[in-house]
Order: C-alpha cells, then structure tokens, then sequence
C-alpha cells in the first residue's frame, strides 16, 4: 500500500543502544533501492493474507454460492443471526470450551509435572526429553490416521488390548458421542504435551539457581521453595502456554477432521470442520465466511482480553519471561 | 542426615523412572503398534496384537516402496516445503532487513501490518483463498499451496529476523558502506552469512510447517497429481480400509522422513518450534 508512495529516507538508525554516531554515508539507498526490497513480500502478503480475509469479511454478508463473479445477494447480518441459532454451531463453541477446559485441568498439569521432573539430574533424561517431543514432530493428519486404527472397532490396537486382558470391549471409541470428545482429547494430549513440557522445562531453566541456594541458606524446604520461588516465577510460562493452547484449539481441524470428519452426527465437530462443510461440502460460501469471521472474533477476543487482564502483569519486568528467545 | 538423604533421592530417582517409564509407554506404543503392525499381516493383526511379528512380513512396506503414488507424494511435499521455505525465507529477509535497518515514513504502519497477520487463524483465509487461487486459475497447481503458505508464514519470519538484523552494531555496516558495498552489497555478503543461525531456525519452522499443512493442499490439490504426503496418508487409508497392515505401514513410512528429520536436527528443530510457539 504504502511502498509506492515514496519514503523518505532519513539517516539509518539501525540499533537506538548503539548507535552513538550519526552515519555519514556516501550512498544512501534511496526510496526504490528499499522499496525493491519490500515489494515481494508485500505483494505475496496483501494477495495472499490480507486479501482474503478482507473478503471474507465482506462475503459473510451475503448469500453466495461461490459460482459466477462476485456476490449480490446481500443479506446484511442474517449469516450471523443464524449461526446464533445453529446448533452445531452452538456445540462447536461448548466442545471449544470442553477442549479448553479439559487442558487446563488435565493436560497441562502432565506438562508441567513432567517439565519439573526433567528439570531434575537423573541419568536418561536427556534421552526422555527427546523422546516425549516426537509427537509433536509428527504430522497432524498423518497421526490421525494412526489412531483411527488404534481405536477401530475389534481390528484395532485398543480393542485387541482390551481383549487381551480379557475385556470384550463394546466401546465405539470413535462412534459413541458420548465418549469421542475424550478420545479425542487423549490424543491432543499424546500430540501435544511434549511441546507444553519443552516449553515449562525452558521456562524453569530461567529461574536462576541462586534463588533456590539463597532459599536453601535460610533454610526453606523444597516444598516451600517451590511454591515460593518456581510457581510464582514460571507464571509468564503458564500463562503463555495456556494461551498458546488455546488459540491452537479454536482452530482445530486436521487431526479431528481426518480421524472423525466431526461425527458422530457432528458430536466431535469443530469451527473450522463446520466452516468446512458448509463452505466446500454445501457451497454455502456466505455462512461459512461468517462463521470464519466468528472464529476470527472468538481468537481476537480473546487475545485482546487475555493481553490485557493477564498478560500486563507479564510486561512489568519479570525474572522470567516465555517469550524472549528467538 | 546423610544417609538419610541418599535414601530419599534413591527414593525420588525411583519415583521419576516409573514417571517417566509410563509416559514412554504412552507416547511409544501407538508408533510401535504401526512400526511392528506393519510387518503383521492382517490375521497376524487380529489374532496377535500385541507380540512381536511372526514371521515377519515385509510385504506391506515393500509394496508401499514400490509404489509410484508413495514416492510422487514424498516428491510433492518435498518440493512444496522447499520451494515454500525459500520464498519466505527470502522475502522476509528483505523486509527485515529495511525494517531494521532505515527509517522511513510509514515504516511502523507497515510493519504493524506486517504483525497483524499473526491475529489471523489460517482457517479464516481458506475459503476466500480458495476463491482467489481459483480466479488465478492456481488449483491443482503446486504454487497454490506454496504462495498462501509463504505468505502466511511471514509474518513471524520477519519479527525473527527484524530482532536480530538490529542487533548487529552499526559499525559493521559502516565499515561497509566505507569500503563501497551498497545496501544489496551489505545485505547478501554481510549480513546474510552473519545470520546464519536465525536464517536455519526460521527454516526449519517454515519446512515444518509447509511438510504438516493438511488443509489448504486439501482444498488446493484436487487431482492427485501434486498431492503430498498427508493427503496421500488419508487417501490410501480409506482406499485401503480393510487392508490395516498395509495402511500401517503406509503411515510408518510416511512418518519417517519427520523422524529422522527430528533425529539428525533434534536441537534446530526444538529451539525452532519453541521459539514459534513462543513468538506466536
């Protein structure tokens, strides 16, 4: 947008701590030199990023089936009206917060369990730590298949497990809506504890050891130390990862689209699967924007809430803080 | 006291093995139930589950091997994380590397555009890029996965490389500029090579991405010409749904590669995806 427009170059100020003198240089870049080095990354941007969402934002206020030109029907805020009143709509947003909940109670506590228990020195952790990341090293849908054969009917790894205990299982783990949503969530927390564990053990390699041999000299037990020290002083890491885990699941699709396409009757669905199906499956391309635009309201909200009642504390100067590694 | 204390960490050593041995069982038996479940067959599924293979049965990963759809597949996501991985590699370098260092009207503008993009979920963009590509007639065409994809990996790319393009002293560049090399100069023989270390982290971010992404080659690549090996990985499970050694062994191959990635390149590879976790 702006590139053409021609900046003005003033004198380089390439770092404000170092920069003590003003540069004299013979060869100022002038405005082409630096817009030739913006451009491609500009133009693939605005196409590619900016474009599209720009439209989304405009389509969702229509009725379009995507075919023939641009879109006339316009329906103002009908698309949103009745997302309010779409039920799958509705339980897409009640399994986001399941997920979200169940995380926080179950998956992270694991993570962070495990992140102080390979913190300790014990011959072989180095060897676990690898080994608790390559789940999340693997491909979503490529995994997804692998656990719907873990989880088939009879045939499957979980059931031949069962009957070998002696247990003939008359579970659909992936058919009954009652149970799917924890399966599922079984295998978000197989996929991605790893990652939260790597990220808590970085966050408590931070803390320095002084902290704790000060606490020691006056004689506080591990126990105290770690309430006093680590939990108060991973806090930027908590609360970074939880709200890394969150974004990541509004936007879950490949894992539970490839391992239940959202069934039983939509009981495992999510925005995205639901987005999915009506925008390429139904050609429903104005609802779907809609709901595109939802889920894009639902992450900024969100963001925008966590940034400021949770996140500000985290700007004051901690010790520690997740996010200052590049 | 002493010896009380050796107790207590032989103690606590014990508690952190059953710890850590029950998590090895969780995350190693669904990859062992595909690595041995591929050398069964069918029967051998069903009737021994559990043990080891016997005999062990080559056929299902031989026949994967031999297969030219396995290896066109492998090709495509090759291809695809390569080609993805240079562009925005290279265009993020460029703009990082104004943005660090020059000032310009509009500068902050731009970049704060720049940064926006990390609000927007990828699912938001689909459907309307699938539009975009169609009308540029990119469908079943590898650049309509390689462009949004680079395009989407930007933004973090340029914030990476914006923090450490400012953290070189301005002397360097000076001295530069002194010895005659203009900005394309300074950029490609200078600052480029000192970037190295950055450079491999942002790649492999970008190779990893490219190499897991599922839904847009899904909306993207129709025919089966270009598709890669997630697709390829879904497809053949449901062509072959009630072959499951075979579809076993399909997966294991088609994990591999990311292994012995994750194997040779364990610490680029962790610090890589930490720091976009982090940054992201």
């Amino acid at each position: 947008m702006t590139t053409t427009e021609s900046p003005r170059v003033s004198p380089g100020r390439p770092d404000r701590r170092e920069g003590k003198s003003p540069r004299k240089r013979s060869g100022r870049p002038g405005a082409g030199t630096l817009a030739t080095f913006i451009a491609p990354g500009l133009v693939l941007f605005l196409l590619f990023v900016i474009l599209p969402v720009l439209f989304a934002a405009y389509v969702a206020f229509f009725r379009w089936n995507g075919l023939g030109g641009v879109p006339t029907d316009f329906v103002g805020l009908e698309n949103f009206r009745n997302l309010l009143q779409d039920e799958v709509f509705l339980g897409d947003l009640w399994r986001l917060g399941l997920i979200v909940v169940l995380s926080l109670l179950v998956q992270l506590p694991i993570s962070f369990g495990l992140a102080m228990l390979l913190h300790q020195r014990f011959p072989g952790r180095t060897a676990f730590r690898l080994l608790f990341f390559v789940p999340y090293v693997l491909t979503e849908a490529v995994t997804a298949v692998l656990f719907r054969l873990v989880f088939s009917p009879r045939r499957g790894f979980a059931d031949s497990l069962l009957a070998n205990l002696g247990v003939d299982s008359q579970v659909g783990w992936l058919s009954d809506r009652e149970i799917v949503m924890f399966v599922i969530f079984g295998i978000l927390t197989w996929k991605f504890f790893g990652f939260h564990m790597i990220l808590f053990l970085a966050g408590r390699q931070n803390i320095p050891d002084e902290l704790y041999e000060a606490a020691a000299i006056d004689g506080a037990t591990g126990a105290q130390a770690f309430r006093s020290i680590t939990l108060p002083l991973m806090g930027p890491t908590v609360r970074m990862i939880v709200f890394l885990s969150v974004i990541g699941t509004v936007q879950l699709f490949d894992l539970v689209y490839v391992l239940t396409g959202g069934g039983p009757f939509h009981a495992s669905e999510t925005l995205a699967i639901t987005m999915y199906e009506q925008g390429f499956q139904r050609n429903q391309i104005g609802y779907a924007s809609a709901l595109s635009i939802a889920m894009f309201l639902i992450s900024l909200v969100f963001a925008l809430f966590y940034q400021r009642f949770v996140l500000n504390r985290d700007l004051q100067g901690s010790i520690t803080t997740a996010g200052n590694r590049s | 006291m002493k010896v009380t204390t050796r107790r207590a960490r032989l103690l606590r050593h014990t508690g952190f093995y059953i710890a850590a041995f029950v998590t090895t069982a969780f995350v190693a038996t669904p990859i062992l139930f595909a690595l041995l479940g591929g050398f069964k067959d069918n029967q051998q599924l069903r009737e021994n589950a559990l043990g080891l293979p016997s005999p062990w049965n080559t056929q299902n990963y031989t026949d994967v091997l031999a297969s030219g759809a396995f290896w066109q597949q492998v090709f495509s996501s090759v291809f695809i994380a390569l080609i993805t991985t240079f562009i925005v590699v290279a265009c993020s370098a460029m703009v990082a590397f104004v943005f660090a260092r020059y000032a310009f009207r509009g500068r902050e503008g731009l970049f704060t555009l720049f940064a926006a993009g990390m609000m927007f979920p990828f699912a938001v963009a689909v459907l309307p890029l699938f539009i975009i590509l169609r009308t540029f007639e990119l469908l079943n065409s590898p650049l309509g996965v390689i462009l949004p994809q680079a395009a989407f990996g930007l933004p973090l790319t340029i914030i990476i490389l914006r923090t450490f393009f400012r953290s070189i002293p301005a002397e360097v560049e000076e001295a530069a500029t002194i010895d005659g090399a203009g900005p394309w100069l300074f950029f490609s023989r200078i600052l480029l090579p000192m970037a190295r270390p950055v450079l491999a982290t942002v790649s492999v971010l970008a190779l990893v991405g490219s190499w897991n992404s599922f839904l847009l080659p899904l909306v993207v690549l129709q025919k089966s010409t270009w598709w890669t090996l997630p697709l390829g990985v879904t497809q053949f499970s449901g062509q072959y749904a009630s072959d499951t050694a075979k579809v076993l062994a399909f997966v294991m191959l088609a994990m591999l590669p990311a292994l012995v990635f994750y194997a040779f390149a364990e610490r680029h590879l962790i610090s890589g995806l930490t720091s976009g976790g982090t940054k992201g």
